[in-house]
């Protein structure tokens, strides 16, 4: 046994965006904790876009930040261009997104680190988990071990490697062993994992080049602006005043593609070089060229990477493609003629757990008090680590106080809908999430995430009783509102009906509830407010509420329908373990399957792949027998 | 994906066309609700007063069924409630007490579903019970064997090519919608991506071409109805036209009783033949006349409801006589009016053996010629009823045919989302409402093949478009 450096009761490895979301929930939830970097001016790092938020990610951020996470504080601090995406797409999808200085961001949420009560943060790599094996054969983690051969005690840990774990980077016919952006790789603690039990898999994602904005000529660009409206992503503060940075728009050409395709034999995606599996929803460029051969262009969007430096980000140009092919193609884009190229793209592989051996609270089954959160888990994107970051410090602290995880289902957030997929149905390649997946979508909107989870942030002890109180007054005026407008009647009067018609409706005929005037597609709440000829004393907060849940009533209230039939399956627990082995009735593959993944409820064995309707019938009435004849014999 | 024991069921719960009183039978969560909207305890009002939601478990309530529709009153009936888990089914049940005229009944059930109820299975109040643990272990077992005899005659079916061509039929409209979702969802989830044109457009274009195949397929259940029930067929016409010989001529046996006095048959009489491979369920009815007597009255308003519940009508006419053919004549055009020339008759000429000159051509040349008596004419009767039921020889014999009610419920119901895509499109309503619509067809249809489009919506973005940073 090694030196024992400290007794901590958690332990969280690694400090992206996971991790540092995870330490900070331990630790103001009264845990003493530690947290290892393997270099401390990595914490926090975006090591792809510079840009927070956007569709489905926007989402969770909000949702993060309900719960008493702090991206989305720290993505307000740091902002240099805001915008709600999705505009004109309906309530579901508006998603905020900001650009962020990257460094900036670093810098608040490492100096957040530091001033956190019950946090030490320290620079190390982890290379074990120790853990003890009880009697009865169950693990538990009981400490972690630097590559100084430092040991810390620890009653829970967390894991979050990001793509450290055996990262090795490829750049054409070169590659070698990296982290992300120039970074050391954790290249031991994989091994740990696989003797623990872990199947690993192989994963792989890209990043573009960084170019000198000096380099550029944008006037053959498109200026790109945020929308100019008031922006947070917390719901804690009010929208601060920023100054606005630009984004620019170009396009690969005819020229491009063909440099790309003459040098396709060089690309390690055809080589052979790269064995992992890449995301289809962030291909490189010479994936979109090569499969999307009839499309003339592609778009490229160039960020800024911060106030205080000129480099920015070719969004769309992720590659993996030789460094002098790089420089080739990029200088056959209008604008780009010049640019002088300051970090090449470049693809990295990494090692990944099969995140379908965690349970919903994201808790290994099999060693106890062992936690995985983040890319190991097979997502991707800072906001999905973030996510599954808190929830993991949440559960974490929980199984240390004695209570019940916390678990968001698919009806009360994206973050369920997240762990739900990966945890149940796995993932082959790195997952992003997508409105598209949230069934319930119409429910979990932006708007509304304090509404849907400021409650069991606040039960966490996360949300402070201050916030708490705000929370409350604020559900009153939204509520109070909405039935004033649904109590209050107009009349058809020439100046109502002026106003209307300018709008482009159909004046009114006789009195109408002033819902029901809202409901009209013509009609917004703001217009309201000039008819009925009195400002409104709620914040623009508050009135977005109120306008998307009067105006969408229908829907919203068709899918609150399908929620309570969703959850009928959700509250019938199943038992955990459970030998599927004695069930009749059902096939053999949903029988490997629900061993497998041993799921917590009827309605989670119901979205394994390969369990059928069928299936579940036979297992509810199994269970119903087994229940009663429980009963019989007590 | 909806399981089927999560929905909310009906069906008339008392045996078929006897009784002044039937029951109409609800059971799960939607129950109260679906009630409430057609129920109301004053005649003056319509319906949608949470009457029944205020009900106590285990009471009675008089009251009035209407059509929310159109406000018509359908019926006074009793309503009863028995609030979960205090019931048969442990989930809760509603039963609506009525005058069990068929019609009446068929109606109110017809309402129920439009309410979002579907019709139950045969056995499936019990096989609840069952899920539900209402019912004990010793009966579990009778249930499995219900629900394996389902699943059997499911694997049977599936089997079946008529059932393999339904599946891959849907699967093919599954393919189109699944097109429409992967335009509206990148537009969606792609604000950035660069699309050529108005996505909500082209998503209603796609939409049109699948509503015509979903219509198509919906209508077929008429006949896949009639291939698995049989079709239903009175026997009408003026007393003594010898409508009960003809039952026995069709059925070969002396069921209905024949006499040469007017108003023998007083009852219905339900007959199931198979006539060269079509299953018929035959009626013979009271014939009908204007009467004073009480017994015979009866007689003729349950034959109305016989053929108002019926497919087809065997129209007997007598041309024994002059007169009697007038009168038949005028007993036809009678039953076309009064139910809208919607009938499909088919007009027999009975007692062509004692044919009175002239008799024959009061009818138009689609009548045919027959003699009950002599057990004449059974070939051409067939002839006209396969070509009732949809089974003759110019039937297509290329497409899908529905034959169970929940699929042509949910096609119905996938039917009634794509219009709804369709009115939030014309109200301008945002994409995401419509897409809406969209996934909720999707999800009815998948409930038929037994898949989800979710994860095959998202292959088709990442096919179909070129995406990505």
């Amino acid at each position: 046994m090694g030196i024992c450096f400290g007794n901590y009761d958690i332990a969280v490895i690694g400090a992206g965006h996971a991790g540092c979301e995870a330490a900070m929930a331990c630790a103001r939830m009264g845990f003493k904790t530690v947290i290892f970097a393997v270099n401390i001016d990595s914490i926090a790092n975006m090591a792809c876009n510079p840009s927070i938020g956007g569709t489905a990610k926007g989402q969770l951020v909000r949702e993060i930040d309900a719960l008493g996470g702090v991206m989305g504080k720290m993505a307000d601090k740091t902002a240099i261009q805001t915008k709600l995406l999705n505009k004109a797409k309906g309530p579901a999808v508006y998603s905020p997104r900001a650009q962020i200085d990257r460094r900036q961001y670093q810098t608040e949420m490492k100096h957040l680190l530091e001033l956190q009560d019950n946090l030490d943060l320290k620079q190390a790599e982890i290379t074990e988990i120790l853990t003890e094996t009880d009697g009865s054969g169950a693990k538990r983690v009981t400490g972690v071990v630097t590559h100084l051969g430092a040991e810390y005690r620890c009653r829970c840990a967390v894991v979050c490697t990001g793509t450290y774990l055996k990262g090795r980077v490829i750049i054409g016919e070169h590659s070698y062993s990296s982290g992300p952006d120039g970074h050391f790789p954790a290249n031991k603690l994989s091994d740990c994992l696989k003797e623990l039990g872990f199947t690993l898999i192989r994963l792989k994602t890209g990043t573009p080049p960084r170019v000198n904005r000096r380099s550029v000529d944008f006037s053959k660009t498109e200026p790109q602006y945020g929308d100019g409206k008031p922006f947070s992503f917390s719901f804690d503060e009010d929208a601060p005043q920023r100054e606005e940075l630009l984004c620019y728009l170009t396009h690969t050409n005819a020229r491009t593609h063909e440099i790309i395709k003459s040098n396709l034999h060089r690309s390690p995606l055809y080589n052979g070089l790269i064995e992992g599996v890449g995301p289809r929803y962030c291909p490189s460029i010479e994936d979109k060229v090569m499969r999307f051969a009839d499309k003339e262009r592609h778009q490229l969007f160039i960020e800024p990477m911060g106030r205080d430096t000129e480099e920015m980000y070719v969004q769309g140009m992720s590659s993996s493609l030789p460094e002098d092919v790089q420089c080739e193609f990029i200088h056959s884009i209008a604008g780009l003629e010049n640019a002088s190229i300051m970090r090449p793209a470049y693809a990295i592989e990494y090692d990944a757990i099969d995140a379908r051996q965690l349970r919903l609270s994201l808790e290994s089954r099999d060693i106890s008090g062992l936690f995985c959160a983040g890319q190991i888990n097979g997502s991707s994107g800072y906001e999905e680590a973030a996510a599954q970051g808190i929830m993991a410090g949440i559960n974490a602290a929980r199984k240390l106080q004695g209570k019940e995880p916390l678990i968001i289902d698919r009806s009360e957030g994206y973050i369920g809908v997240l762990i739900d997929d990966l945890v149940t149905r796995g993932t082959k390649e790195p997952y992003r999430m997508m409105t598209s997946r949230a069934e319930y979508r119409l429910v979990l909107r932006q708007d509304n995430a304090d509404s849907r989870l400021t409650e069991k942030g606040y039960e966490a002890g996360l949300i402070s009783e201050e916030r708490y109180e705000r929370f409350r007054r604020k559900t009153e005026h939204i509520s109070g509102e909405i039935a004033r407008l649904k109590n209050t009647y107009i009349s058809p009067t020439d100046r109502t009906n002026d106003m209307i018609k300018r709008a482009g409706g159909a004046p009114l005929k006789s009195g109408c509830a002033l819902a029901e005037l809202l409901k009209r597609p013509e009609i917004s709440y703001e217009m309201l407010q000039e008819i009925e000829g009195k400002k409104t004393e709620l914040s623009f907060r508050e009135a977005e509420q109120v306008e998307i849940s009067v105006k969408y009533e229908g829907y919203i209230s068709r899918q609150e329908a399908q929620i309570r039939q969703f959850r009928k399956l959700e509250k019938r627990s199943l038992p955990v373990p459970f030998d599927y082995g004695t069930v009749d009735n059902i096939s053999t593959e949903a029988r490997e399957k629900l061993t497998r993944i041993q799921p917590e409820s009827l309605g989670q064995a119901s979205r394994i792949t390969g369990v059928s309707p069928a299936d579940i019938t036979a297992l509810m009435i199994y269970l119903n027998i087994k229940e009663r004849d429980g009963h019989d014999e007590s | 994906m909806k399981y089927d024991f999560e929905d909310t069921i009906a069906a008339i719960s008392t045996p078929p066309g006897t009784g002044g009183i039937g029951i109409i039978r609800m059971s799960g969560e939607a129950a109260v609700r679906a009630a409430d909207k057609i129920f109301s305890t004053n005649i003056k009002r319509a319906a949608g007063s949470n009457a029944v939601a205020r009900m106590s478990s285990h009471t009675l309530r008089h009251g009035y069924i209407t059509d929310p529709g159109t406000g018509e009153m359908i019926d006074e009936c009793i309503i009863s409630v028995m609030k979960a888990p205090r019931s048969y089914t442990k989930e809760d049940v509603v039963e609506i007490n009525c005058h069990g005229g068929s019609a009446v009944m068929r109606r109110i059930l017809s309402l129920l579903f439009e309410c979002g109820v579907r019709p139950a299975e045969p056995g499936e109040f019990t096989k609840r019970a069952f899920l539900n643990g209402r019912i004990d272990l010793s009966m579990a077992e009778a249930v499995m064997d219900i629900i394996n005899a389902g699943s059997e005659a499911g694997r049977r079916a599936a089997a079946d090519q008529l059932s393999g061509r339904l599946s891959r039929e849907i699967s093919e409209i599954q393919d189109k919608i699944k097109l429409c979702l992967a335009e509206t969802e990148v537009a969606i989830d792609y604000p950035e991506y660069e699309t050529e044109e108005d996505t909500a457009a082209h998503a209603m274009a796609l939409l049109k071409e699948i509503k015509e195949k979903l219509v198509r397929l919906s209508e077929t259940f008429y006949r896949g109805r009639i291939m698995k029930e049989g079709i239903k067929v009175a026997i009408a016409g003026i007393p003594n036209a010898g409508k009960s010989s003809l039952l026995n001529m069709l059925s070969g046996r002396d069921r209905a009783i024949v006499t040469d006095i007017p108003g023998t048959t007083r009852d219905t009489i339900e007959e199931y033949v198979d006539l060269d491979g079509i299953p018929v369920i035959l009626t013979d009815t009271a014939g009908l006349r204007k009467t004073s007597d009480t017994v015979e009255k009866i007689g003729v308003d349950r034959t109305y409801g016989a053929i108002e519940s019926s497919d087809a009508v065997l129209f007997t006419a007598d041309i024994s006589s002059k007169d009697a053919a007038e009168r038949s004549l005028k007993l036809l055009n009678d039953i076309k009016e009064r139910f809208n020339n919607d009938k499909h008759m088919i007009v027999l000429m009975n007692k062509s053996d004692i044919e009175s000159e002239g008799a024959a051509e009061l009818f138009g040349s689609d009548a045919v010629r027959i003699s009950a008596g002599k057990e004449q004419g059974t070939e051409a009767i067939i002839a006209k009823i396969r070509d009732a039921a949809g089974l003759g020889a110019e039937a297509g014999g290329h497409t899908a045919i529905i034959t169970s009610r929940r699929h042509k419920q949910l096609i119905d119901n996938a039917l009634d989302a794509l219009s709804k895509a369709e009115e939030s499109y014309e109200a301008h309503m945002p994409v995401d409402c419509i897409s809406y619509d969209l996934w909720e067809c999707g999800r009815y249809l998948g409930e038929i093949t037994g898949g989800t489009i979710e994860n095959d919506v998202i292959e088709t973005i990442f096919s179909k478009f070129c995406l990505g940073k």
